[in-house]
This record gives C-alpha cells, sequence and structure tokens, in this order.
C-alpha cells in the first residue's frame, strides 16, 4: 500500500512541470481570445485581468468595418477547393506508387520526394514570373494551382496505402474491374483515415498560409483572412482590441476543427516519420 | 499471355494515375527550380540581360545586409533548434508516466498553438511585448525588472522572436517522441530497474538512443523551418530596428518584392537551400544508424 503512495508521489513532479509548461505556451491564445471581448478601458488595465470585465463587442464591431466576412468565406473558398485538388492527385499518385506496377516507378517516386527538402523560397520568384504570365495574379487562381505539385500528400497517401492488402486489389481484377473502379471502389474507401489525415493537414496549412497570399494577391476584395488581419495591422499599429478581435476569427476555426478531428492530427503526426 | 496484358493494363494505369500530380510538379516545382537557377545568372533587377556568370552571387556576399540577415538566423536557429529537440523530448517522457486522461488532455493542450497560424502568433505576441501596454513588461515587472522596449530595441528584439518561437511550439515533436517512446520494449526499462538504475539513467541510457530515428527527424525538420523563418519578422518587426530582424528569408523576400531585385534575391535562395540541404545531408551521415530493439 505504502509503494502504491511512493509511485504516485513521484509522478507529483512531471504532472508540475507539465503543467506549468502547458500554462506558458497556451497562455498566448487565452490572452487573445479574452482580450477580444474587452473594451478599450479594461484593454490596458494592470493588472491585466484574464477575465473580460465588463464584457464587450466593441472590438468586433471595429473590426467589421472591414470585410471581415468576405475574408473570411475567400479563405473557406481556396483552402476547400485546395483540400479536394490535393487530396485528388495525391491519392491517385499514392496509389499507383504503392500498388501499381510500371517502370520507372521507383525513380519518378524519389524525383518528387528529393525535392520536400528544397525551401519554397528558391522558387518564389519564377513562380511568381509564371502566376503572372498566366494571368493568374490577384485571383483565386494563383492560391489553387501550384498546390497541385502536391509532393507530401503523394509520399503520406503512398505509406498509408502501402499497409492496405494486395488482395483487395486482385480480386477485384478478377471480378472484372477497370483499374479506375478498383481506385474510386474499392482502394479510396478503405484509405478515408489516410484522406482524412491529408485532408485536414493541407485545410489547416492553406487556411494559415501567409507568404504565397502574400506574393500573389494585391486587392483587397481577393484577401484571404491572413492576408486582411496583415493589412490590418500595418493600417492600425497600435488598434490592438481590433486585432486580437481578428486573431481570434482567423484563430478559432483551426481550433474548433483541432478539437472535432483531434484524432486525425494525432494519427498524421507519426505518419512523416515513419521509416520506410 | 492474359497476364501480360493484365501488366500492360497496370501499367497504363499508373501511369495515368500520377500524371496529375506529375503535371503540378513539372509546372510549380521542377521548371520554377531551374528557371531559379537560370534567373540567378542571368538576371538582373527584372531584366534578363544575358549570361552575368557569378556576379549575382558575389553581390550577395558583398551585400552589407546579407551577413547580419544570416547571423540572425543563425543565432535563431543555434538557440532554437536544441530546444526544439530537448524541450519536447523531456516533455514526451514526463508526460508518459501520467494517466491516461492526463495524457490526453496535456497532448491536446500543447498541440493547440500549432493549429494557429504564424500570422495570428505573432499579432499576440506583438501586443505582449507592447512596451506601454503588453503583458511582458507587467510579468518582469513582477521580479522587478524595469520595463523594456522588446522589440523596439537593438538588444532584445531578436531574443523577443526567439522567445516567442521557443515557447510557443513543440506539440508536434511531442507526439513524435510519445509515440516513439510507447514502441521501446518494456522489458528494457524492466532490466535497467532491476539493476537499480533511475528514472534519468534509463531516459539517458535506454530512451534517447534508442530515439535516435526521432531525434533526427525532429531535428532536420526543426533546422528546415528556423531557417526559414520569416512571418515574425515581416509582421512584429519589419526586420528592424535597424536589421536586427532581418532574417535570410526576411531579407529574399524583401529583395524581391520591395527592390525588385530577382537576380540576387534568386541567387540567396539557392544559397540558402544549398545550406540547408548539406545540413540536412551531414545530420543524416552522423545521425542515421539503424536502430535495432
Amino acid at each position: 500500500m505504502q509503494k502504491k503512495y511512493m509511485n504516485m508521489l513521484k509522478k507529483v513532479p512531471a504532472y508540475i512541470v507539465v503543467g506549468i509548461w502547458i500554462i506558458i505556451a497556451l497562455t498566448p491564445l487565452l490572452w487573445m481570445i479574452s482580450s477580444s471581448f474587452k473594451g478599450e478601458a479594461s484593454l490596458m488595465s494592470t493588472p491585466p485581468k484574464l477575465i473580460p470585465d465588463p464584457f464587450s463587442l466593441e472590438n468586433y464591431k471595429k473590426l467589421f468595418e472591414k470585410p471581415i466576412f468576405l475574408w473570411v468565406s475567400n479563405s473557406v473558398l481556396v483552402a476547400t477547393a485546395v483540400t479536394i485538388e490535393v487530396l485528388l492527385v495525391s491519392s491517385m499518385a499514392g496509389y499507383a506508387f504503392a500498388k501499381l506496377n510500371f517502370s520507372g516507378k521507383n525513380i519518378l517516386f524519389w524525383l518528387l520526394i528529393s525535392t520536400m527538402m528544397i525551401p519554397n523560397q528558391v522558387t518564389l520568384a519564377p513562380l511568381y514570373e509564371l502566376i503572372m504570365r498566366l494571368g493568374f495574379l490577384d485571383s483565386f487562381k494563383a492560391l489553387i494551382f501550384p498546390p497541385m505539385a502536391a509532393v507530401w500528400g503523394t509520399f503520406l497517401l503512398k505509406q498509408f496505402i502501402q499497409t492496405l492488402p494486395k488482395e483487395l486489389i486482385d480480386s477485384g481484377r478478377v471480378d472484372g474491374a477497370s483499374e479506375w473502379q478498383i481506385f474510386s471502389r474499392i482502394i479510396l474507401p478503405i484509405a478515408k483515415p489516410g484522406l482524412a489525415v491529408l485532408g485536414i493537414f493541407t485545410f489547416v496549412g492553406h487556411w494559415n498560409d501567409f507568404m504565397w497570399p502574400l506574393v500573389v494577391i494585391r486587392e483587397p476584395s481577393k484577401y484571404t483572412i491572413q492576408l486582411g488581419l496583415s493589412a490590418f495591422r500595418f493600417e492600425h499599429t497600435t488598434a490592438y482590441g481590433p486585432m486580437m478581435a481578428g486573431a481570434t476569427l482567423a484563430a478559432l476555426p483551426m481550433i474548433l476543427i483541432f478539437f472535432l478531428l483531434q484524432r486525425y492530427f494525432m494519427e498524421g503526426l507519426t505518419v512523416g516519420a515513419v521509416k520506410g | 499471355m492474359s497476364k501480360k496484358i493484365i501488366r500492360n493494363k497496370e501499367a497504363i494505369a499508373g501511369y495515368l494515375f500520377i500524371t496529375p500530380v506529375y503535371l503540378g510538379f513539372i509546372l510549380f516545382k521542377i521548371y520554377p527550380l531551374i528557371k531559379a537557377i537560370i534567373m540567378s545568372f542571368t538576371m538582373v533587377g527584372t531584366n534578363y540581360v544575358g549570361w552575368v556568370g557569378f556576379s549575382n552571387y558575389i553581390a550577395v556576399f558583398k551585400d552589407y545586409t546579407w551577413w547580419p540577415s544570416v547571423k540572425n538566423t543563425v543565432i535563431y536557429s543555434i538557440i532554437v533548434v536544441p530546444c526544439a529537440i530537448f524541450i519536447p523530448f523531456f516533455l514526451a517522457a514526463m508526460i508518459r508516466v501520467m494517466r491516461s486522461a492526463a495524457q490526453t488532455i496535456a497532448k491536446s493542450c500543447l498541440y493547440l498553438p500549432q493549429v494557429s497560424s504564424g500570422l495570428v502568433l505573432s499579432l499576440v505576441w506583438l501586443w505582449i511585448y507592447d512596451p506601454f501596454s503588453g503583458l511582458m513588461n507587467y510579468l518582469v515587472g513582477l521580479v522587478g525588472i524595469p520595463p523594456q522596449i522588446w522589440l523596439g530595441s537593438v538588444k532584445t528584439a531578436l531574443l523577443s522572436l526567439i522567445l516567442m518561437a521557443i515557447l510557443s511550439g513543440h506539440g508536434s515533436s511531442t507526439l513524435l517522441y510519445m509515440a516513439a517512446m510507447g514502441s521501446i520494449p518494456k522489458s528494457l526499462y524492466e532490466v535497467a530497474r532491476l539493476e537499480g538504475a533511475n528514472w534519468w539513467h534509463t531516459l539517458r541510457n535506454i530512451t534517447w538512443p534508442l530515439l535516435r530515428p526521432t531525434v533526427l527527424y525532429v531535428l532536420i525538420m526543426s533546422i528546415i523551418s528556423s531557417f526559414q523563418v520569416f512571418t515574425p519578422s515581416f509582421v512584429m518587426t519589419r526586420g528592424g530596428p535597424g536589421l536586427a530582424t532581418s532574417t535570410i528569408v526576411y531579407k529574399i523576400y524583401n529583395d524581391l518584392f520591395s527592390y525588385f531585385s530577382f537576380g540576387t534575391a534568386t541567387a540567396e535562395a539557392l544559397v540558402l537551400a544549398i545550406v540547408i540541404v548539406g545540413i540536412s545531408m551531414i545530420q543524416f551521415k552522423f545521425f542515421a544508424s539503424d536502430v535495432e530493439y
């Protein structure tokens, strides 16, 4: 009995250290959300209060003088389109690389993978030039088409589809299904967990993307929420209240997605590091 | 005969299935990559002027804003990368002794800051560091430190961005470490405990060495991301005061879209790419040894 208590006691430091670290890590986000509901007076109060008192929507009113709804819906549109595109393109390629035999397969796969480490900044100028020549500047096309080079997605889904039994495909062939039918009717349905992981990471990643939209979108009506917020920041350098309201609006959908789909986040993280 | 037909059909399907990704890959990755190399040897400003040899590269190294940006990026990485390796390692080791309900809560709390964009975090921290109304001056005031102009002073600006990076990441690495720790056989720890090893000994002599593949992965990922830090410099400080927080990628962005010197900017980006790929290769050489349990 005493030993049991000793064991529990030994774990106390772990709880304390992890607890303190979590408080530190979450403070900025809590601070952001709580401040977004503070009025001008309580925003600057010392000592700072975590619970807004009085509770106020002043900041959101100020923020909505800008076309926030438009920016949010632009972000939804772009992130959704990119997610669908990436899922389709990478599931097809991932399936081919995992289960189909064709000559040059390995070389073609490694060529894709080898570019993963090259930083995006290298292609920033030429890609900008290309987008300009295609007439895509200031258009959602500039945000939607380049992610078609879904290297990471292809890698991830190849890893996932590889673990599915080959017999499924063989039985499909015996039944006389075409290659496309095997892919769309047999593989896609059982690959759903992998697709979910990729879909969530793609959506969140493109919702949060900042540098590329900054480069190709100048027209305020085409801003994503991230661009709109950054423009707001440079227009009103110290309007922290509305800034926090905007940051909350940009972060909250992702936080909700995270809580609803946590399981997939946790799964997806380990895929990249698996050897093989 | 029919087997051969099936094999042909399979091969054709294979090529067709990878066509979309390869279209995107060639158009938006390979072509720009080759073009970048060409640009760095042929462009001055926004014009193609024909072969200019290594003059863009030489211009990069002579540029008085290049080396401070390199220095800032290196200082940033030297502090941030070890934190990104060890903090999640210890967090993971500690979370693993907790009860499973507490583990789940801890994991989600740690991961939460990572679903927020760099821009959101930059805006929040911009305010935290505000000299008049920011949280940071209030907190340091509690321990008697006078208020600082965190982002406005050459002495503290870069350190402030570093502190922000250290405090707002680690979720995904912690989860990776935890997953890897879970795959180490329990029997190893039992044997060690019978021989009288304490928590620290087992962590140092069993967990750490067996986690080398994961450590390598976290190391390379954090080097890549810290060498590419951009958003905080752009949003919070505009690289300033002076050049105090100008990073390599911030400088590349500025050279492209403020000064329109495409030739030198792509040369800078290629130098960065070579450094990143080079460092990763070296890490692979030194670190990658197959771990067997």
